[in-house]
Formats: C-alpha cells, sequence, structure tokens
C-alpha cells in the first residue's frame, strides 16, 4: 500500500475493507455494547479516537522504535491513550462510562487498534497513519451502529432510547425480542450483515480452501 | 532501517523515554479530571436517593438535585442498637464521606453472616448503616434506607424510602445490578417500581417481621395481606426471590428493624 491517496486509505475501511466484516477483527465489542445506540456512539467514537491518535503516535516515532520491543511500545501508547479516553468519559459522560463499564479498558485489546499500528502506521508517515485511523475506527462504527440499530428497534422498541415500538411491559403493543438484548444475538446481525456485504461485493468472498472430494470408496449395501 | 536503533542501550532509552512520557501523559489526565469525576460519582448517588423517594424530576439539571438533597439529613445509623452514631466513631468528618458498602469489606467495621441468617446473600454486613432522613418542622416525612443482596447473576444495590410511619412505602430502586436484560433487568421498570408505592413492609401488630412477598400471577384484589404483596417480575423467578429476601432481610432485626421500631415510638 505505498502508493495509497488520503481517500482511499480514510473511505476503504468502510465497506471495501471493513475491519470487521472483512478482517473479522473486533467481534468481543460489537457483542457486548451495542444493545443501544446511545452507548453504541460513545464506543466507537472512543474506538475513533484511540485508532486514530494511536496511529499517529506509532507513525511519528516509527523510525526510533527499536525492532524487538516494537509491540511492547505500541501496546504501551494505546494503553495509555484508552486510559485518557476512559478518565475523559467518566468526567464528561458519566452515565455512558457507567454502562460501557470495562469495555472502554477493553478497547486496549481490541485488534483493529493493534493491527493497524503494526500494520498500516509502522510503515506509513504520520498524516496517512491518521487518517487510517480514522477510518478503521468508521469501519468499525458503521457495523456496530448497524447492529446496534436492530438491536434496539427489536429488542427494546426504541431508538436512541425513545420508544418508537411501545412495548406491553409499558402498556403498549409490542413483545420485545429478548433475544436481541442478548449478546448471541449480535452473532447473527454480523453474519447476516456480512452475507448481504459480501453479495453486494462479490469480490470479498474468500477462496474456500480446500474442497471435499467425490466418494469414491464403495461401502456395504 | 539502521543497525544503531538495535543495541541494548537504545532499546532502553526508548522504553524509558516512551515509560516517562505515556506516564505523565496518563497522570495529568488523571489528576485534571478528578473533580469533575468526583462531582458526577457524588450526584449519581444522591440523585438515585431522590429517584427512590420519588422527588426526582425528569432532566433535572444538577443544582436541583442539589437543593433537593439539601433537605435530607445524612445519618449514621448502628444496626446493632438502632441508634444513630456520630462520623468520627467509624472514623470519618462527614457523615456523607462514610461508604457502608466498603465498611463490609473492613473486619473491624463489618461482621460475617453464617450462612443461615443471609437470606439476601451478602456475605458480611457493616456494623454501621448510612441513611437519609428528611425531616419538615421538626417531623419526620421520609427516610431513605440502603439495601442490597443477591438476585441471579449479581448483587443489587438499591434504596428503599419509607413515609414518616417507617412502614409505608414510598418508592423503591436499584442503581447497580447485572441482571438478564428485559427479564430480572426490569427491576428498573417504572411501572414495576409504581406498584410498590403505598404497600407496607409490616404488620400493625407485628412491627419486627417484615412480610413483603412477590408473588407470581398479579396480586389477589381479595387478598387479606395484599397490601404487602406486589406481582413478581416475569420470566424473573431468581430475580424476584432475590428481591424480596433482601428487602426482608434489610426490613428485619438484623437490619432496620430495630431502628424503625425506635423511630416511630420516637426514641431516635
Amino acid at each position: 500500500m505505498a502508493d495509497t491517496s488520503a481517500k482511499q486509505v480514510l473511505l476503504e475501511p468502510i465497506f471495501s475493507n471493513n475491519p470487521i466484516a472483512l478482517q473479522i477483527l473486533g467481534i468481543c465489542s460489537a457483542l457486548a455494547v451495542t444493545t443501544s445506540l446511545n452507548v453504541t456512539i460513545v464506543m466507537c467514537i472512543s474506538v475513533i479516537a484511540v485508532t486514530a491518535f494511536s496511529n499517529l503516535a506509532v507513525s511519528l516515532v516509527r523510525t526510533q522504535i527499536p525492532n524487538s520491543i516494537r509491540i511492547i511500545v505500541q501496546m504501551t501508547i494505546i494503553a495509555s491513550l484508552v486510559i485518557v479516553v476512559d478518565q475523559v468519559l467518566k468526567a464528561y459522560a458519566y452515565e455512558i462510562s457507567k454502562q460501557l463499564s470495562v469495555f472502554v479498558g477493553l478497547i486496549i485489546t481490541n485488534c483493529i487498534v493493534m493491527g493497524r499500528a503494526e500494520g498500516f502506521a509502522m510503515k506509513n508517515g504520520p498524516w496517512l497513519s491518521f487518517l487510517d485511523g480514522i477510518g478503521n475506527g468508521l469501519g468499525y462504527s458503521v457495523l456496530l451502529l448497524f447492529v446496534a440499530f436492530f438491536r434496539e428497534l427489536l429488542g427494546a422498541g426504541s431508538l436512541f432510547g425513545v420508544s418508537l415500538m411501545p412495548v406491553v411491559n409499558e402498556g403498549g403493543w409490542y413483545i420485545p425480542n429478548g433475544l436481541l438484548l442478548l449478546p448471541p444475538s449480535a452473532f447473527f446481525i454480523i453474519g447476516l450483515a456480512i452475507w448481504g456485504l459480501r453479495a453486494w461485493k462479490p469480490e470479498q468472498v474468500e477462496v474456500p480452501e480446500y474442497k471435499m472430494s467425490r466418494h469414491k470408496a464403495k461401502e456395504a449395501f | 532501517m539502521s543497525k544503531a536503533k538495535e543495541t541494548v542501550s537504545r532499546t532502553l532509552i526508548v522504553a524509558l523515554a516512551l515509560c516517562i512520557v505515556c506516564s505523565v501523559v496518563v497522570s495529568t489526565a488523571a489528576v485534571m479530571l478528578k473533580p469533575a469525576q468526583v462531582t458526577n460519582q457524588n450526584l449519581d448517588i444522591k440523585s438515585n436517593i431522590l429517584a427512590a423517594a420519588g422527588m426526582l424530576p425528569a432532566g433535572a439539571s444538577a443544582a436541583e438535585i442539589e437543593e433537593q438533597f439539601q433537605r435530607f439529613d445524612v445519618r449514621l445509623l448502628d444496626l446493632d442498637t438502632g441508634e444513630y452514631v456520630e462520623p468520627q466513631a467509624v472514623g470519618f468528618e462527614d457523615a456523607m464521606k462514610y461508604d457502608m458498602y466498603r465498611a463490609a469489606s473492613d473486619p473491624a467495621l463489618s461482621e460475617t453472616l453464617a450462612s443461615g441468617e443471609d437470606p439476601a446473600g451478602i456475605k458480611r454486613r457493616p456494623n454501621v448503616a448510612k441513611i437519609f432522613t428528611l425531616s419538615e418542622n421538626g417531623e419526620l416525612q421520609r427516610v431513605v434506607l440502603p439495601v442490597h443482596g443477591y438476585g441471579l447473576w449479581s448483587t443489587l444495590y438499591g434504596f428503599v424510602s419509607l413515609e414518616g410511619d417507617a412502614n409505608t412505602i414510598e418508592g423503591l430502586g436499584f442503581y447497580a445490578h447485572a441482571e438478564t436484560p428485559g427479564l430480572g433487568g426490569e427491576v428498573d421498570n417504572p411501572r414495576w417500581k409504581q406498584q410498590w408505592v403505598g404497600k407496607t413492609v409490616y404488620d400493625v401488630d407485628n412491627l419486627i417481621q417484615p412480610q413483603i412477598r412477590l408473588v407470581k400471577g398479579g396480586v389477589d384484589p381479595n387478598d387479606q395481606n395484599k397490601e404487602h404483596k406486589v406481582d413478581a417480575l416475569s420470566g424473573a423467578t431468581l430475580t424476584s426471590r432475590g428481591v424480596e429476601q433482601l428487602l426482608n432481610y434489610w426490613m428485619g432485626e438484623n437490619g432496620y428493624a430495630t431502628f424503625l421500631k425506635k423511630l416511630r415510638q420516637g426514641e431516635v
């Protein structure tokens, strides 16, 4: 990716090279924080900030990092940024930070952040790396918002906490689908999203690694 | 890729420099944002108390919450004697600073519960509880009591607000729990919480033994004891049982019953 333009770097990860849908990274937080859109948006902004700034920081010092400790250096930069984000959320978005609880801290282990630092920022300049971070954060966000949209709408009958389909427990008519409030439902939605995306962009379909050979042996009959 | 940056001394210098820069960034952020975080935490606790007492208007601002909360007196209560204690007795200048859940893990300030006498599943009970009373013209209007206990997956933490008769429930709310969303998590449902308003904890002739029951299938309007009964959460038998047991524990002899008895007789 030597001749990449800024626009490509920023926009490609959204659909063409989506970190969740194509690279299947960062699934765990996609399961955990997508029960309501408000929480999801804050999580997305946090991840975008962390990927962008960690890419920027890693790229700035990339010529100085000794090869033998490069992973630890990246990890330290990412961890520091995540702590800062967590502190800011606790100070300015306390309610949401309570709901996100440990998942902000777990951005440290999000494979997307580490993957972009090692895979892109170590080889490219600061500006491109920064854009790449934002782009991958956006790619992550698009999929998370997609998942959260369906989970909140069908699981709680609301969007952004505003009730659209009044649920039975509150005197309405909609019987919420409890499964969608539980983490496994995100697997189904992500699976369907990947299916949809690959139907739209068939070049993302992976070549099968092996084929079953024809059944040749004659068996007892 | 020059060879120079792979030497041992170079590696150590880079690692050290990185550590210094990162720790400065992290500690600056932590120190600068501390005041805002503390304010948020205090506001959160105060709004939970007001919510249990039904005194929290929707979308209340920080100033409104502070103003409403000012009407409450923060009191520390010895659970065994049922009498107020001074904050200095537990080593604090200000009653608001005492944290009964932290005290529960301090052997000097709490006691272990044997498995037979621990229906709420809390393992250790603090000796001193932090409660909130609201009096007007010398007459007790409300008393807000913290309660906690185990549900299905998690410990539920909440407040119960009683009217001036120290028997009628004015509201309850749980501010921290991790019960199943949509099932046990419905303890947060305002409609369910509404059922508690006006229920009574004790029978008039037995003011020590709490009678709260969560019943399946709705409360029969002809039931003699309907003023103690609340419809259980559907699909959440264990969370409902946990709520019933934790309320009866905290309203019983080992909890607030001794204090509430004295409160009714005007002894505290």
